[in-house]
């Protein structure tokens, strides 16, 4: 009997963060112009523990004020929409879910789309306009996943095979909205059909909404791992959680908020990249078990891995032309998704 | 640091010493009804229901299908508000505790649960322990002692490392039996718990849960229609019918023939044993 404990957890999450370091610095490397290896390690350590500010001036500008941030975003990106998946398997008992399967993230779209065409028309302070799409995510994604949880339901509980396709048929039902909103947006807007309905890294951010993006996931990803235990009980059932002493209207709607936000920001500033949230976790429960106080900080720094990853392959694969990062994660996703649905429905 | 987590530990112990000292349940005159629709006539209520309970005391509800039993069960598990009435344990009205409060004081054991995921006896057990940890709740040494020792009481320490999907119905329900322990209670709920077992199996729970119940001075209720067992083994008797608590009592006395005949539906027989425990023989039915 060996039960986890906080410092088995934090040397596990230490090994993550090595690994995440690694795959930033290759992944830096990556690109039109060669940068050495070795030579960008001992620069970003530098950073890192505060001794310079430098990165070796021949590449600076390019690793700093281009490939950086974009793999930035991507960490956040990806850490966000694994979490958020991470939690809606806990709240629906269903290992499945995941926030681009359940149509969440295309709800997401929605919502930040209709901000983008609706900020001009109204007169915003810049800071308000900043969180304005953000905020127009999170609320699509809160709606979405009320809706596919009503519709999932049979009898009132909760049924795994409904709960699916009314997801699946939110998701496309939301991408023929978007497809309609996309000839709304005012042309200045360089985003296109391809980001909202496939998830893209390659529009740049500004420096604030990173900030939104940061600040919104570390707090998500708090208030959901303070429930950590309380998930590990649910994923038992309802009422086995509430005898066990778990304030389970409480931790639903908290875990169903925050996971709702988490994706909002992800999907404002990347689109709906898929799959994600479905497959990270199942690797992490394969690696660490399931239990939500480990799984919550793996699926965090899994997903960043795995979206830097995509994200880097989806740059390089067609050079000089790009992927859609979401592509490159459909590619890979789908076909695992269908392999773990016929083998939970065997 | 371990002054202070001495401190929690006395306080832990006076607390455990001081709810089974007084703990009573007070089931008085409580009814419910239920409607799935708040606009239509309720389909199924429970008529005014009244019964007690002292430390060390087994209670079976015990009726057929449909007789509201479990629903008796769920107003006093807190998990239905009761219409009329009030139930109290420790003084307490359940349904008004704080779940975590509630979870201290009260444990369920439900029929099997379906988990969605594999899990080890151990890492089952200690889910128990969740209710007394703090904020993210990581467990501690004293923790993993009281697991182990439930896990002992209840006759399933070999089981520890075991997986939840590949133990027997039997040790299953011992398994759960032991997380029950492990959040030490005061009141042990079970809904029929010997549902699935082998007879065989039955009798080792309930006799385990009979010594447990003296040893640890717990209360229990426990729902179900084995009427044997229940004679066998209840302190009392209360004897529900459509929603109707028709009678409470020691079994000798509840167990009259014309009075379950009438509530089962069925021709039977009533003996008294040796041991002034009442024998039920059900006869055939005759065309």
């Amino acid at each position: 009997m060996q039960p986890l404990t906080l410092s088995k957890v934090a040397v596990r999450c230490g090994i993550l963060a090595l690994i995440l370091f690694v795959v930033v610095v290759i992944a830096l490397k990556f690109g039109a112009v060669p940068v050495s290896l070795y030579g960008l390690a001992k620069d970003l350590i530098g950073v890192l523990i505060g001794r310079s500010s430098e990165i070796s001036s021949e590449y600076g500008m390019i690793v700093r004020e281009i490939r950086l941030p974009r793999i930035a975003m991507g960490i956040f990106v990806g850490a966000s929409l694994s979490v958020a998946g991470t939690s809606f398997q806990a709240l629906l008992r269903n290992p499945l879910a995941d926030p681009y399967v359940l149509g969440v993230s295309y709800g997401a779209s929605v919502g930040s789309i209709l901000a983008l065409i609706i900020e001009p028309h109204i007169a915003l302070r810049p800071e308000v306009a900043t969180v304005f799409t953000p905020l127009g995510g999170f609320l699509g994604a809160i709606l979405t996943i009320t809706v596919v949880f009503l519709l999932g339901r049979y009898r009132g509980e909760i049924d795994n095979r409904t709960l699916l396709l009314s997801g699946v048929i939110a998701g496309m039902f939301l991408s023929a909205i978007i497809a309609l909103l996309i000839t709304m947006l005012p042309s200045s807007s360089t985003r296109g059909m391809t980001v909202w309905l496939m998830g893209d890294l390659s529009t740049p951010m500004s420096p604030i909404l990173g900030w939104v993006l940061r600040t919104g996931f570390f707090a998500g990803f708090a208030l959901i791992y303070l429930t950590a235990s309380d998930l590990n009980l649910l994923l038992a059932g309802e009422k086995e959680a509430m005898h066990l002493g778990v304030d389970v209207r409480k931790v639903r709607f908290v875990v169903y908020l925050a996971a709702s936000a988490l994706t909002g920001l992800a999907v404002s500033v990347s689109g709906s990249i898929g799959y994600v949230g479905l497959l990270v976790p199942h690797m992490m429960r394969l690696i660490f078990g399931t239990d939500y106080r480990m799984l919550l900080p793996a699926a965090a720094f899994g997903g960043a891995i795995a979206v830097v990853i995509a994200d880097t392959a989806a740059r390089t694969i067609a050079a000089p032309s790009e992927l859609p990062v979401g592509a490159v994660t459909a590619i890979v996703g789908a076909p695992l998704f269908i392999y773990l649905l016929r083998r939970r429905l065997a | 640091m371990s002054a202070a987590r001495g401190a929690v530990l006395d306080r832990d112990a006076q607390d455990g010493s001081r709810m089974n000292a007084d703990a009573r349940l007070s089931v008085e005159q409580v009814s419910y009804a239920y409607s799935p629709n708040p606009s239509q006539a309720p389909i199924f209520t429970l008529e005014a229901t009244s019964f007690q309970a002292k430390p060390g005391e087994i209670v079976a509800v015990l009726g057929p299908n449909a007789s509201g039993k479990s629903t008796v069960l769920k107003l006093i598990a807190g998990a239905l508000q009761p219409l009329s009435g009030r139930i109290l344990f420790n003084g307490m009205e359940t349904h008004l505790m704080e779940p975590r409060l509630r979870a201290k004081r009260m444990a369920m054991v439900q029929q099997e649960s379906q988990l969605l995921f594999p899990a080890r006896v151990w890492e089952f057990v200690l889910q128990g322990r969740h209710p007394h940890g703090k904020s993210l709740r990581f467990e501690n040494e004293q923790d993993v002692a009281i697991a182990k020792n439930a896990l002992l009481q209840v006759g399933a320490d070999h089981l520890t490392d075991r997986w939840m999907d590949q133990i027997s119905g039997g040790e299953k329900q011992r398994v759960i039996l032991a997380r029950a322990l492990a959040q030490q209670p005061g009141l042990l709920l079970l809904d029929e718990p010997t549902l699935h077992l082998d007879i065989g199996a039955q009798v080792d729970f309930l006799h385990t849960l009979k010594k447990l119940t003296l040893a640890n001075k717990y209360v229990v209720v426990i729902v179900t229609h084995e009427l044997n067992l229940a004679g066998e083994y209840a302190d009392q008797i209360v004897l529900m019918q459509k929603g109707k608590c028709l009678r409470v009592g020691t079994p000798a006395n509840v167990y009259q023939r014309d009075l379950l005949e009438q509530v089962f539906q069925t021709q039977l027989t009533v003996e008294s044993r040796v041991n002034g425990r009442p024998r039920v023989s059900v006869l055939e039915k005759s065309e």
